[in-house]
């Protein structure tokens, strides 16, 4: 009976790993026969997730496994998103690792284990399971990172990402340690609860280190253009949306909830690491040709505008953090939709002059990455632009105006690289023309497009009303 | 009629427009290149909707009633964004669809429709390259400038102001000169700067105040303090789009660059944007600020009249030196809508109108010669009127309406603006008097290096003078021009309401402290 309910909390995530394991000993059996199924066997089991986890938006908190493991709405609402997102790409990646030579099972397998583990740090309710999860999600990533293993650019990645990653979760951990040696306790609720001490505080800082490195947050972002740049692109699409909404919203509930107490000390920690990224995320990716190192550079200055909005507090934060990440994903994937669609005869293109002239050859996709690309900029009246209105919003309240004013430098700044991106789109002569989209992608591509379009922002009015009830404040 | 949506009708018929041929141009395919028919079909495709906006927009003005033009008609309102918040400064913060018109912005929208149609015209023929693609840029832009005219929500404002870079950046992307790279980067990251302090300052109010809704704004109280702030965030975005010196720069490049009819559009209705925005928001909202930087917008706008007319006459593209002239005209408008007087603000409002038709129509000559020689050289031209002599006789028409001869709507807005800046401080007046005198000298030499003497380049031999449709264009607008020259009050009885309630709004808001 007990474990019955502690199951239905852990639904989704349980949904997940048995999954994983099935897909392990099928492929063991039906071997390379079960290549080109399991991307649709492993959508599925993302899919079924993300609506077992939509069904517990609406239910109240719970505790599970005698209070290691936590759902609230807010952690719910995320689930769905990332478990979404994480299906699409995974659905999204078929045609390319088709003919890159790389269908082979595993890729869809390591995709639902590293799901797993985001759901299970997602609702860690101890620093046991927080890093449980964390190390099950990057130990999938480093894999996924190096998945071409012909080619020594993806082995580099997933090497860079490795040590990088390696060293953060020491930190974390190093943090954890600090934090349970002055508490006493490994609870989230009990840490929560402990008086302030110096060994406490430097705990939190090497924790939110760690999770900060985890969301590609500067200054810890050094391994994210090199990684995204060497992975496979489907990877990397994955990488951008997933995760991304993942470890952002870890963060903000680590420091919401267990050190919820010392707000005053993290805010002006995460309003610097959100200064930062946002310039980095800027300044950055000006000189960018490669166009998925120049969606690494976006991905960073996003990320520094979701900090925004976790600096500005509990409060006022947690329901612009959900909306802002949710859109910015959304967004992302139709993005690396399109780069999945670069494609010439001779392979893959990546640099953004490959999309000169893109609005004659493909007009519909260039609509499509026009609209996108000025969501993510956050101009109006695109679906970017409501986030981005919130995200502004909660520092305002918060009256944190030093980070609006670096937020507006931010956004102008790294303006002058979507432009060029539409600007290549646009007003270019036409390149060689891209060999025909796979059918997925350009579905993902047309439906992520119609989320940002103006004349459908109306759902921004539903996200946001939902984000706010999942929301603590 | 209360409950038809006109407004809305109005704004978003182009955007259906441009839908329908964007829908068009995908089922058909690359033939809309190649086939001469279909860009028939396009071109009259897109006048047909921009006609049938302008009309919608002249029964929008016979159902306004001018004698109540303080107030805002035919409003339509539908919650868009509504809240419950713990942290909300009323129970519930809604942001709203709200349109609405008063007497000031119904005469933005019927110029703004009225320039389109002739905008569509002018490219009739100019335009070749990828026109589906053009018109379907211009059908957006109208609505989204229509959207900032009609909004009654700061939020929607916004968006609408914002959301009208994108095309423009386009047009200019693709259907501009050479050097249109570096003028649509500079016009649209200039403009965003600019916007961004407006977006803040929208969200501060949006927090403390609690909605966003323009009519509850414009009564709102705000401390003196906090004003200054305010003031100056709106100021940088307006200060940008109106443009006034020093943040001028990006106009000349963008005007340069792009093609005539998005020349007309910028000069015609997107530069209004910023002295609408000034008499909506800065003046009502913050009169405590307005005032306290008075003598700062006086001084940028006497520098502005006087730096730009000099500048003007030294160049030697014509479209530079027509843009300077905006530069200097739109230093009138901030002139007298910082006189915070009745003559001051008419005459600003009259002088927006009156430019947006006469900067439109010289850009729009300048474009009918760019046709037939590819150049805008001043130096190339000379003794047009011996082989275009209707042209010419336009061309001096609009001239004279920029110097602001009695008889054109250019004079009426300038010496009202004038005598109501007079009023407020002479020693403005007297610098922006200046400006008048440099602009006969800079417009009266451009026409004569173009116009008069003899034809020098032999290449100009055989140029054809205007054709029935170019022709048909100038003289409409020239028409327009003289009317309003001739019977001011036809827009001045449409603005009284606005500028009275602006005034009254500022002056209670004064005393009461």
């Amino acid at each position: 009976m007990n474990i019955l309910h502690d199951i239905t909390i852990a639904a989704p995530e349980s949904l997940l790993l048995a999954m994983g394991l099935l897909g392990v000993l099928v492929g063991a059996v039906l071997k390379n026969g079960f290549n080109s199924f399991s991307r649709l066997f492993g959508a599925l089991a993302l899919s079924a997730a993300a609506m077992l986890a939509a069904f517990q938006i609406g239910s109240d908190p719970a505790y599970a496994f005698n209070e290691l493991y936590r759902i609230t709405p807010f952690l719910a609402f995320t689930k769905t998103v990332a478990f979404g997102v994480a299906a699409v790409a995974l659905l999204m990646s078929g045609g390319y690792l088709g003919r890159e030579q790389m269908d082979r099972f595993e890729y869809s397998l390591l995709i639902l284990f590293g799901s797993g583990g985001m759901g299970i740090m997602l609702s860690s309710s101890s620093l046991m399971t927080l890093y449980m999860g964390v190390e099950m999600l990057s130990l999938s990533s480093y894999v996924l990172a190096a998945f071409n293993r012909e080619s020594r650019r993806s082995a580099e990645a997933g090497l860079k990402y490795f040590v990088l990653g390696a060293l953060a979760s020491g930190l974390l951990l190093y943090g954890a340690s600090l934090v349970y040696g002055y508490t006493g306790s490994t609870q989230f609720s009990e840490i929560a609860a402990a008086e302030s001490s110096i060994g406490l505080i430097f705990g939190m800082v090497l924790m939110l280190i760690g999770l900060g490195f985890k969301a590609s947050a500067a200054p810890f972002h050094i391994w994210t253009p090199d990684v995204y740049e060497g992975a496979p692109t489907p990877v990397a699409a994955y990488f951008s949306t997933a995760p991304k909404i993942a470890a952002v919203v870890v963060f903000a509930n680590i420091a919401f909830t267990v050190f919820g107490a010392f707000e005053e000390s993290w805010r002006i920690i995460v309003g610097i690491m959100a200064a930062l990224s946002m310039l980095v995320g800027a300044f950055g990716g000006l000189g960018q040709n490669n166009i998925k190192r120049l969606l690494a550079y976006s991905s960073i200055g996003n990320v520094g505008f979701a900090f925004m909005a976790i600096a500005s507090g509990e409060l006022y934060g947690a329901s612009p953090t959900l909306t802002y990440m949710t859109i910015y994903v959304l967004t992302t994937l139709g993005i690396f939709g399109v780069v999945l669609a670069m494609r010439r005869r001779e392979g893959m293109v990546e640099d953004i002059s490959d999309l000169n002239g893109l609005s004659q050859r493909k007009p519909g996709l260039a609509i499509a990455l026009t609209a996108l690309v000025f969501s993510v900029a956050g101009i109006p009246p695109l679906a970017g632009f409501l986030g981005k209105f919130l995200v502004f919003e909660a520092a305002i309240r918060a009256e944190l105006y030093w980070l609006v004013g670096v937020g507006i430098i931010g956004s102008v700044v790294s303006l002058a690289y979507y432009l060029r991106i539409i600007w290549a789109v646009w007003a270019k002569d036409a390149a060689e023309s891209f060999e025909a989209t796979d059918g997925v992608v350009r579905l993902s591509v047309y439906g992520s497009a119609i989320l940002a379009f103006p004349v459908l922002v109306i759902w921004i009015t539903w996200l946001n009303n939902l984000a706010m009830n999942a929301s603590p404040a | 009629m209360e409950s038809f949506p006109i407004l809305s009708m109005i704004t978003f018929l182009p955007l259906v427009g441009a839908a329908i041929i964007l829908l068009t141009r995908m089922a058909v395919g690359a033939q809309t290149e190649s086939d001469d028919k279909a860009r028939g079909t396009i071109r009259m495709a897109a006048l047909v909707i921009t006609s049938a906006t302008f009309l919608l927009s002249l029964w929008a003005l016979s159902e306004f009633d001018p004698s109540s033009g303080a107030t805002f008609q035919l409003v339509e309102e539908y919650t868009w964004f509504a809240r419950d918040y713990a942290q909300a400064v009323n129970a519930v913060e809604s942001i709203n669809f709200k349109f609405g018109v008063d007497g000031m912005s119904i005469l933005l929208v019927v110029l703004t429709t009225f320039l389109m149609p002739l905008c569509i015209l002018a490219s009739w023929k100019s335009i070749t390259h990828r026109l589906a693609d053009y018109m379907i840029a211009f059908l957006v832009l109208e609505t989204l400038m229509l959207g900032v005219f009609c909004s009654l929500d700061l939020v929607l404002f916004y968006i609408f102001f914002e959301g009208g870079l994108i095309p423009m950046f386009i047009i200019i992307g693709i259907w501009g000169g050479k050097n249109r790279l570096y003028a649509s980067f500079k016009f649209f990251l200039y403009t965003l700067l600019g916007s961004l302090f407006l977006l803040a300052a929208l969200i501060y109010i949006y927090s403390t105040v609690g909605t966003t809704d323009i009519e509850v704004l414009q009564q709102h109280v705000f401390a003196e303090n906090v004003q200054i702030w305010l003031w100056l965030a709106f100021f940088a975005s307006f200060a940008v789009k109106l443009p006034m010196w020093p943040v001028h720069t990006w106009l000349p490049d963008a005007h340069v660059e792009a093609p005539t009819a998005g020349s007309v559009i910028l000069a015609g209705v997107l530069l209004k944007m910023g002295g609408y925005g000034m008499l909506r928001f800065s003046l009502p909202m913050f009169p405590d600020a307005s005032h306290l930087f008075q003598p700062l917008v006086f001084a940028l706008s006497v520098i502005a009249v006087v730096y730009a007319s000099l500048v003007a006459f030294r160049q030697t593209d014509m479209k530079k030196l027509i843009a300077y002239s905006s530069v200097a005209h739109m230093g009138l408008v901030t002139l007298g809508i910082f006189a915070f007087n009745e003559q001051g603000v008419q005459g600003a409002i009259y002088q927006m109108l009156s430019h947006g038709l006469i900067s439109g129509a010289l850009f729009l000559c300048v474009g009918v010669i760019y046709d037939r020689e590819h150049t805008r050289d001043i130096a190339y031209y000379g003794g047009l009127v011996h082989r275009m002599p209707l042209y010419a006789a336009l061309f001096l028409f609009f001239t004279m309406a920029n110097v602001g001869l009695p008889g054109t709507s250019g004079f009426v807005g300038e010496i009202t603006s004038m005598v109501g800046g007079f009023l407020a401080a002479p020693w403005a007046a007297a610098g922006a008097a200046l400006g008048m005198i440099f602009s006969a000298v800079y417009m009266l030499h451009l026409y004569r290096e173009t116009v008069f003497g003899e034809i020098t380049n032999e290449k100009l031999f055989d140029i054809k003078d205007v054709d029935a449709r170019e022709a048909g264009i100038l003289i409409v607008l020239a028409v327009a021009t003289l009317l309003f020259g001739i019977l001011p009050s036809l827009i001045f009885d449409l603005s009284q309401g606005t500028t009275q309630n602006v005034l009254d709004i500022m002056n209670l808001k004064l005393t009461a402290q």
